[in-house]
C-alpha cells in the first residue's frame, strides 16, 4: 500500500494552554512493498507521525494518502475500519497495546474484530506466538504477568496474526534480547521480501537502518530533515552528528581502515558482512 | 564478603500459581563503588532480581542484604532510601502531574526542605537535559523523554545505589551516551555504586563485571573482557558478541590472517593492516 504524507502539521493539546507542537511541514512517500526507516533524536516527532499511519491521530495541517483513502486536516472522517485492518501497528511501550486476559484472546482479538471465526484466529495466535519465539504455553498466560521481552513479542505476535499489508513498527526491538532482536528484524524483512509488505520502521539502531531500510527519513525537531537512500545518508557522517546521530558501526570501522589504506573502498559498506567481503576482496587483489 | 553494599544468597523465587521458579539459588554480591552489568535473555530473571532489591518481592528461600539491613518489610523503607531503582517501563514510576512535581514527589516524602527540593529537582533535570518540560504531564512526553525523566527522579534522591532496568532502552544512541556518562561521573564523584540490567553490549562491555543469567540462574560471571571471550556459547544464552569481536570472526571466515579477536575497531583494524596489507 503507498503511503503519501504532505506538509502534515499536528499538536498535541490544540487549543489549550498546553498546545505543543509535535510535527509540521512533514513531507514523504513510502511506495508500496518498499521499507523506510524513520530515525531521529529523542522527541523529535517518530511516534507522532506512525500514529497517523493508522489515524490514531489526524493531522491538523496536510493531509495523508494511505492506499486509496485520504486523510485531510479539518474533515471528519470515518470508515476507519479498513484501515485499522490493513495498517498494523507495533507501538513503542507493549504495555498500551495488551489488554485481555489471557495472551490468546490478546492475539485473537484483532483477527476476531474483523471478523474471522474463533476457531481461525486461534490457529493465527499459535502461528504467530511461534514467528515470534514463545512457547505455546504462553497463550494461556496473563500478558502482563510476562517479562519486557516477551510481553514484546506477544505484541508483535497481535499485529503479525492480523496479516496487514503495512507494517508500522514504532521501536519493536526495544526490549528484545540480542538473539531476540535480530529474530524478530529478520521475520520483518522476510515478510517484506516474500509477501511484499510495506515496512515503516522507527529505529536508534543506525546497524539496523542501514540493513533493512530501502530508505530513511531523518526527524530533526518536529521536521523532516533529511531523505536518502541508506547509502548516500550515511555517506556524509559530519551531517549526521550536526542531528545528534552516527552512522553504523561497520561504516565508522570503515572509514578507519580507509585512514590506513589511504584511500576509500569502492562504496560504503552496509553491513559487517559487506564490509569483510570488500576487505578480502581487496587483499586479495593485492597479493 | 567484607565490604558488599548488596549480598544476595542462595536465592530461589517463585511468582503466585507458577509452577516455574523465577529465580533459582542465585548468589550475588556487589561491591561499593562498583559498576555491575545483567545481562540474559528475555524472562531470565532480571527484572524479578530488581524487583526483589527494591523491595518488592521477596524471596522464598535466601537472603538478602543491602547496605547492611536485611530485605523485610520492616526495613524496605530504609531499603529504598538506600537503593533507587529506574522500572523498565517509565510509566509505572511516575506519581506527579508535571515532569517537576514527578521528580520532587521522593524528595518530599524524605522529608528535604522546599529550598534544597528546588535546586536538585533543578540540577537532576539539567543532568539528563528535561529543562524544557518541567510542567509537562510525564506520560505525554514522548519514550525517550520519560526515559528521561525517569532517571532524573532518581538521580533527585541521590541513593547509595542506582538499578536501572534497562532505563536507557528508547534513547538515541548519543542519548544513551550522554546519560550513562552523568551517571558515570556521579559514580566517580561520590562512590556510587551502579546496576545496570542491558541488552546493550556495548554498554555492558563498560562495566567493571558482568554477570549472566539464564533461565533464573546465574550461568557465569566476570570481568566484560572474559565474559566475551565465551563467544559461541553467547548465541545460544539468547546473547551475542559485540560489534568488533562478530567483525573479527568475518574477517577470519574470509580468510584473513589475525592474531586475536579484538574488543575495539582500532586495535582490529591495526591488526587486519599489519597482519595482511602491510609489505
Ligand atoms: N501525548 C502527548 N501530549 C503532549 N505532547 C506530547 C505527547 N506525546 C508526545 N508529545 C511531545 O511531542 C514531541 C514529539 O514526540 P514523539 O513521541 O513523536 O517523539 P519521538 O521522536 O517518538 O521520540 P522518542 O524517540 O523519544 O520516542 C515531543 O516533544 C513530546 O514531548
Ligand atoms: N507478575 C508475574 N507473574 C508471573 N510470572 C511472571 C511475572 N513477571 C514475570 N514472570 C515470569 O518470570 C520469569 C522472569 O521474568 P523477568 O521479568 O524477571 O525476566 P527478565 O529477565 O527481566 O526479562 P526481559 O529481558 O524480557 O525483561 C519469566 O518467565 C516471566 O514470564
Ligand atoms: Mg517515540
Ligand atoms: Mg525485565
Amino acid at each position: 500500500m503507498d503511503i503519501k504524507f504532505q506538509e502534515v502539521e499536528y499538536r498535541y493539546a490544540a487549543g489549550t494552554p498546553f498546545e505543543r507542537l509535535a510535527i509540521t511541514d512533514v513531507t514523504f512517500h513510502v511506495p508500496s512493498g518498499e521499507y523506510v526507516a524513520l530515525i531521529g533524536h529523542t522527541g523529535s516527532g517518530k511516534s507522532t507521525v506512525l500514529q497517523h499511519l493508522n489515524v490514531l491521530l489526524k493531522p491538523l495541517q496536510g493531509e495523508i494518502e494511505i492506499g486509496s483513502r485520504t486523510i485531510a486536516a479539518g474533515r471528519k472522517e470515518k470508515n476507519l475500519k479498513e484501515i485499522r485492518r490493513r495498517v498494523g501497528i507495533v507501538f513503542q511501550f507493549p504495555e498500551h497495546q495488551l489488554f485481555e486476559e489471557t495472551v490468546e484472546k490478546d492475539i485473537c482479538f484483532g483477527p476476531m474484530n474483523f471478523g474471522m471465526s474463533e476457531e481461525e484466529a486461534r490457529q493465527r495466535a499459535r502461528e504467530a506466538v511461534r514467528l515470534v519465539g514463545l512457547p505455546p504455553s504462553v497463550l494461556e498466560r496473563s500478558p502482563f504477568d510476562l517479562s519486557g521481552g516477551q510481553m514484546r513479542r506477544v505484541a508483535i505476535a497481535g499485529v503479525l496474526a492480523m496479516k496487514p499489508d503495512v507494517l508500522v513498527l514504532d521501536e519493536p526491538t526495544a526490549g528484545l534480547d540480542p538473539r531476540g532482536r535480530r529474530e524478530v528484524m529478520e521475520l520483518f524483512a522476510s515478510l517484506k521480501k516474500e509477501n511484499g509488505l510495506t515496512c515503516v520502521l522507527v529505529t536508534h539502531s543506525m546497524e539496523d537502518a542501514a540493513r533493512y531500510a530501502d530508505r530513511i527519513v531523518v526527524m530533526h525537531k518536529g521536521r523532516v530533515a533529511k531523505r536518502g537512500t541508506p547509502r548516500d545518508l550515511f555517506h556524509d557522517r559530519a551531517s549526521l552528528t550536526a542531528l545528534g546521530l552516527d552512522v553504523p558501526e561497520t561504516v565508522r570501522m570503515q572509514r578507519l581502515f580507509e585512514e590506513k589504506l589511504g584511500q576509500p573502498l569502492r562504496q560504503l559498506c552496509l553491513t559487517p558482512e559487506e564490509l569483510a567481503q570488500e576487505i578480502a576482496r581487496l587483499q586479495g587483489e593485492r597479493s | 564478603m567484607k565490604d558488599s553494599i548488596i549480598s544476595i544468597d542462595d536465592v530461589s523465587f517463585q511468582y503466585p500459581d507458577q509452577t516455574a521458579f523465577a529465580l533459582q539459588h542465585v548468589s550475588l554480591h556487589v561491591q561499593r563503588g562498583e559498576w555491575l552489568a545483567i545481562v540474559g535473555h528475555n524472562g531470565s530473571g532480571k527484572s524479578t532480581l530488581a524487583k526483589m532489591l527494591n523491595g518488592l518481592h521477596y524471596p522464598k528461600e535466601g537472603t538478602v542484604t543491602i547496605s547492611g539491613l536485611a530485605l523485610s518489610e520492616e526495613n524496605v523503607w530504609a531499603i529504598r532510601e538506600k537503593l533507587g531503582m529506574v522500572f523498565q517501563n517509565p510509566d509505572n514510576q511516575f506519581v506527579g502531574t508535571t515532569v517537576q512535581d514527578d521528580v520532587a514527589f521522593g524528595l518530599e516524602n524524605n522529608g528535604v526542605e522546599q529550598k534544597e527540593m528546588k535546586e536538585r529537582v533543578q540540577e537532576a533535570l539539567e543532568k539528563v537535559g528535561m529543562t524544557a518540560f518541567l510542567n509537562q504531564e510525564p506520560h505525554h512526553l514522548s519514550g525517550g523523554q520519560k526515559q528521561r525523566v525517569a532517571i532524573a527522579s532518581v538521580i533527585a534522591l541521590r541513593p547509595d545505589i542506582i538499578l536501572l532496568d534497562e532505563a536507557t532502552s528508547m534513547l538515541d544512541p548519543a542519548g544513551r551516551d550522554e546519560v550513562m556518562n552523568t551517571i558515570r561521573s556521579i559514580k566517580d564523584e561520590e562512590g556510587l555504586t551502579v546496576i545496570s540490567i542491558t541488552h546493550d553490549l556495548e554498554e555492558a562491555a563498560k562495566a567493571d563485571r558482568v554477570v549472566v543469567l539464564n533461565q533464573g540462574s546465574v550461568y557465569t560471571e566476570g570481568s566484560p573482557q572474559a565474559i566475551f571471550q565465551l563467544d559461541q556459547e553467547l548465541l545460544t544464552l539468547g546473547l551475542d558478541v559485540p560489534f568488533p569481536v562478530r567483525m573479527s570472526q568475518l574477517l577470519a571466515d574470509e580468510g584473513l590472517i589475525l592474531s586475536q579477536r579484538h574488543f575495539t575497531e582500532e586495535e582490529l583494524v591495526k591488526d587486519v593492516w599489519t597482519l595482511n596489507f602491510k609489505k
